[in-house]
């Protein structure tokens, strides 16, 4: 057995050494008929590398990868291309096979990467403090709005009808076990989002308002007066965004006044995954609420002799210090998929990640314009960034299958989101990035075409 | 030769004799001159990318953006620089390389930190899970793009309902405390079914942290169970506090004494017999895979942390992957998506849109999923992972596992026992990890320092300060996957360091001398929190 180290020598010199006579003997503690009397029944016994890599690749080609299809799916995560450096990067040991740096005489490099991403998430999303980061943008969100009720003490929560519907549920999930009581709604199709009809909804028992921008229709709004509103009711506004790339090329939320800004970090070095592990990140603007926030958060210090160094700071407010005190359970976070975000923004920088995002909307643009023209399909949208949703006069649900069918990944049918929500069927999210050619936009177009008439 | 005497410098290279406290140079850290740079030949200082970087460089290749262009941005173009340098590729590589170098990670040398389970991590698992049908596919394609998926989900949830003798698995949950609210969720649940509002939840003081921070959070009040002068479950307090008002009892198993909790069938038994559910916190599940099946300890529901028994890899602090197992009764109750197996020994992956059908045809209607945990289907990145770890050890390879890690720390008990306070060594054998306090010290040296030496003597330190139990806790988790000859070349220079410490020599309260920095100072970085670069002003 190729990971274990020991030989039958070393065994028997070690239970020597110990006074055992059996390996049994250092299991007298299970009692004896909890044990078991050799291998699980049911399970196949070890196996070459060789055998084990035969049989993952023969399941993994029962998937059709992104890459082997004109591909437009987003609604909450994204395709992007990765430079090759990064996956390089992340696989170097000491960053991969590293824990958690609670020793951080020897974890320097994961701790300056983690300051380096804290400052990189904090400026995109234009916030003074982001937080080490959390699993992914749905559980970061429910975390916001757990922050929002302990710092307001009001325990209602406005959710916009354009939030991504797993979003909510989550948020409603967890709501259940505690205090808080939460006001969804589903998206009215309309060409732009209801602010007024959202700000309606706040009232001085609001605790916090939860928008996602760009929203799960791909709409993009102008959000400070949802913010002033929050703000002239004692509310805060929590804003989520899903897709980070945009953001290099559209107003920040904290620039809109946004006072916790929560996220998926996918997009950006992390790549798709089946939808894990991925990376949720939290910042706050105002930099009093820090001590509320939940998560790892690393700081600047300095050692022994003076040189600067970084260290997890402000630990007790976490689990392992206060217990059953903490603002949130959670320990572990994504710290692996913060450096595959960190090394990718770097690539990027702000040059980079601005021409970035010009491209993807002026792709989304062209696919727009494409689309429009198969008859029976409607561009919903006024304003979108890289994502938008058509109308396509059918179920879209149906019309994602047969589109598969034809070899296009086509996008996500609102069904799919929404199931049993009629007025949403025929829906369908388009979401275009810099690695959707224009054959893509072709083959799509020419498919729905065929799969509609 | 004796293991304990054993020199620790196998290479044969012989360290300078000058005690560290007499020589000024070394107490500065180097024993050489002060360089230009502050860089030691292969110890290099690295600046932040904020203080390398330049906003108007970039390491892609990108056209160049069309200001011109007409857009359908609605006004909201960003307008305002966002301050986010960039570097070359060239430049990329060698700041992260530089960075990676200042870290500690398994691939490096002896990890022993107690009930994290730094076990190798085999690269054929980072081969699959890199593979284009897992890695680049999203979690929303049409279903029959994606059966390859479902079926590692479906065969990982059979490995895991298999080994521990459980009826059903949620695969959502991201890491072990998402995993520790999804069980405890699954039972608040169950009970709201039957109208039970129980109130309060028994943690034993010795729990991780995670455990009264979750069942606070689910809305129970915590109560600690007391424990035994052996480090385990004092079984009769137990069964004195139970009553209609507990709704469930956490109990990591093994312990985080390292003890296997003996009479852990019976405290499930007395708690259901008391109408509460059984919480396995399954961190330490290493100990004990393919020897035990949690199932027949009468265990509810049970989580298990992908990235300790099952070597994927920790990454610096994420992402781990949480899957709870369930029993037959908590089973109808746990989040979607949702795996389980039906009669027939078929197991299915089960989403909101089928919930209603499959809890019709396999569990008469009484499926009621508490909600949902995540936005799509868990951490598919660790399942292949995992899978891929399973398949290659086998039935028999994860039972070797068990036992190997179960002979390494006892090895490292018995190697220790005579010089190091090791309150439970006398009771018997430990699991997977070892117990010492810091009893015998002298003068004022605790368990930091001993720590922080043995940095300088090229290991990560043992977890320290945990379990709370003990004072000056050092909990030692060696692994399966580390040689005899590690382990006699450790136990040679933990027992050194530890002659130091009952020595009470001084010198060990200013380690590490030789780690890329001294010890750092957190009461100043909690005091005047700095958690974001900012342009230094001017003067």
């Amino acid at each position: 057995m190729r990971y274990l180290p020991l030989t039958d020598a070393d065994r028997g010199e070690m239970l020597a050494k110990i006074g055992a006579g059996t390996i049994d003997d250092l299991f007298v503690d299970v009692p004896e008929e909890a044990r078991l009397d050799g291998p699980i029944r049911g399970l196949p016994m070890h196996a070459s590398e060789m055998a084990v890599e035969k049989h993952m690749r023969k399941l993994s080609k029962k998937n059709l990868a992104a890459a082997d299809a004109p591909f437009f799916l987003g609604a909450g995560a994204y395709r992007h291309h990765v430079p090759s450096s990064v996956d390089q990067i992340i696989q170097r040991g000491e960053f991969l096979t590293a824990y958690t740096p609670y020793q951080p005489e020897i974890a320097q490099g994961t701790l300056q990467m983690l300051f380096e991403f804290q400052t990189q998430v904090a400026r995109l999303y234009g916030c003074a403090v982001a937080n080490a980061s959390l699993y992914d943008g749905s559980t970061a969100c429910w975390e916001a709005v757990a922050m929002a009720s302990r710092i307001t003490r009001r325990d209602h929560v406005v959710l916009s009808g354009a939030l991504h519907p797993h979003y909510a549920e989550v948020v409603k999930t967890m709501a259940k076990f505690t205090s808080d009581e939460i006001a969804g709604a589903e998206p009215a199709i309309q060409s732009t989002p209801d602010n007024a009809g959202l700000i309606s909804r706040i009232d001085d028992q609001t605790s916090c308002v939860v928008v996602q921008y760009p929203d799960i229709l791909g709409r993009i709004t102008d959000l400070s007066e949802v913010a002033e509103a929050a703000h002239a009711k004692g509310a805060l506004l929590v804003v989520v965004n899903t897709e980070p790339v945009a953001l290099g090329a559209i107003k920040s939320p904290g620039e809109m006044g946004a006072d916790i800004v929560v996220g998926e970090g996918q997009a950006l070095g992390v790549g798709l995954q089946f939808g894990g592990p991925y990376l949720g990140l939290f910042a706050v603007r105002d930099p009093k609420h820090v001590r509320q926030m939940p998560g790892r958060l690393c700081g600047e210090t300095v050692d022994a002799e003076g040189k600067r160094g970084f260290v997890l700071t402000l630990s007790t407010r976490e689990q392992h210090i206060r217990r059953e005190k903490a603002t949130s359970n959670i320990c572990t976070n994504s710290g692996l998929c913060a450096l595959a975000f960190n090394v990718h923004m770097t690539l990027l920088g702000e040059k980079g990640l601005r021409q970035l995002a010009a491209e993807n909307h002026r792709l989304a643009c062209q696919a727009a314009d494409r689309l429009a023209k198969v008859p029976g399909v409607s561009v919903l949208n006024d304003n979108y960034f890289n994502e938008f949703t058509l109308m396509v006069g059918q179920d879209a649900r149906e019309v994602v299958h047969k589109l598969a069918a034809k070899g296009v990944l086509g996008g996500v049918s609102l069904g799919r989101l929404y199931p049993g929500v009629d007025r949403l069927s025929e829906g369908l999210l388009v979401a275009v990035t810099e690695t959707t050619s224009e054959e893509d936009i072709e083959a799509l177009a020419n498919a729905l075409e065929e799969v509609l008439s | 030769m004796n293991a304990t005497t054993k020199t620790p410098n196998a290479s044969g290279w012989k360290p300078e004799m000058t005690p560290a406290s007499e020589d000024g140079l070394h107490a500065k850290g180097y024993w050489g001159p002060a360089t230009a740079t502050g860089n030691r030949a292969l110890m290099l200082e690295e600046p932040l990318l904020f203080e390398i970087g330049r906003t108007n460089v970039t390491g892609v290749d990108l056209p160049e953006v069309n200001t011109d262009a007409p857009n359908r941005l609605g006004g909201l173009e960003r307008a305002e620089p966002i301050g986010l340098p960039g570097l070359t590729e060239p430049e990329t590589v060698r700041h992260y390389t530089r960075l990676s170098r200042q870290n500690y990670g398994i691939d490096l040398g002896f990890f022993p930190l107690g009930s994290c389970t730094m076990k190798h991590n085999p690269r054929l698992n980072e081969k699959v899970a890199r593979m284009p049908g897992f890695a680049d596919v999203h979690p929303l394609q049409p279903r029959e793009t994606v059966q390859g998926a479902f079926e590692v989900i479906n065969e990982l949830a059979h490995w895991l309902i298999t080994l521990t003798g459980m009826h059903g698995v949620a695969m959502s949950p991201k890491a072990g405390a998402h995993g520790e609210l999804c069980g405890i969720l699954c039972i608040r649940a169950a009970l709201e079914a039957r109208g039970d509002a129980r109130e309060v939840v028994l943690v034993p003081e010795s729990a991780h942290g995670t455990n009264p921070a979750t069942a606070a959070f689910a809305g129970y009040r915590v109560e600690n169970i007391p424990a035994t002068d052996e480090g385990r479950v004092d079984l009769e307090a137990l069964k004195a506090r139970l009553g209609p008002d507990v709704a469930a009892v956490m109990i990591t198993n093994p312990n985080t004494c390292g003890l296997f909790e003996r009479d852990m069938k019976k405290i499930s038994d007395a708690v259901h017999e008391a109408g509460g559910f059984v919480y396995c916190d399954g961190a330490n599940f290493n100990a004990i895979v393919g020897k035990v099946r949690p199932g027949d300890l009468g265990v509810d529901a049970m989580h298990i942390n992908l990235h300790k028994t099952f070597s994927t890899p920790h990454g610096g602090g994420g992402p781990g992957s949480g899957p709870v197992v369930l029993s037959e009764a908590l089973s109808p109750f746990g989040p979607l998506p949702y795996t389980a197996r039906t009669a027939d020994g078929v197991v299915h992956l089960v989403e909101e849109e089928s919930a209603d059908a499959f809890s019709k045809e396999h569990f008469g209607g009484v499926m009621q999923s508490f909600g949902r945990m995540t936005a799509f289907h868990g951490q598919m990145g660790m399942f292949t992972r995992a899978l891929t770890y399973m398949l290659s050890h086998g039935a028999d390879g994860l039972r070797q596992v068990a036992e190997d890690a179960v002979l390494n720390a006892n090895y490292i008990l018995r190697s220790m026992e005579d010089i190091l306070h090791a309150p439970y060594a006398a009771s018997g054998p430990c699991m997977h990890e070892a117990l010492f306090g810091d009893r015998d010290f002298g003068g004022d040296l605790s368990t930091l320092d001993l720590a922080k030496s043995m940095i300088d003597e090229g290991y990560h330190p043992m977890t320290v300060y945990f379990p709370l139990v003990l004072h000056g806790a050092m909990l030692v988790e060696p692994t399966e996957t580390e040689s005899k000859a590690t382990l006699d070349q450790f136990i040679a220079a933990f027992r050194s360091l530890v002659e130091r410490a009952n020595a009470g020599d001084e010198a060990m309260k200013q380690a590490p001398y030789y780690a890329p920095r001294r010890r750092l100072d957190e009461t100043q970085a909690a005091r005047k929190p700095k958690l974001a670069w900012a342009e230094p002003e001017d003067d």
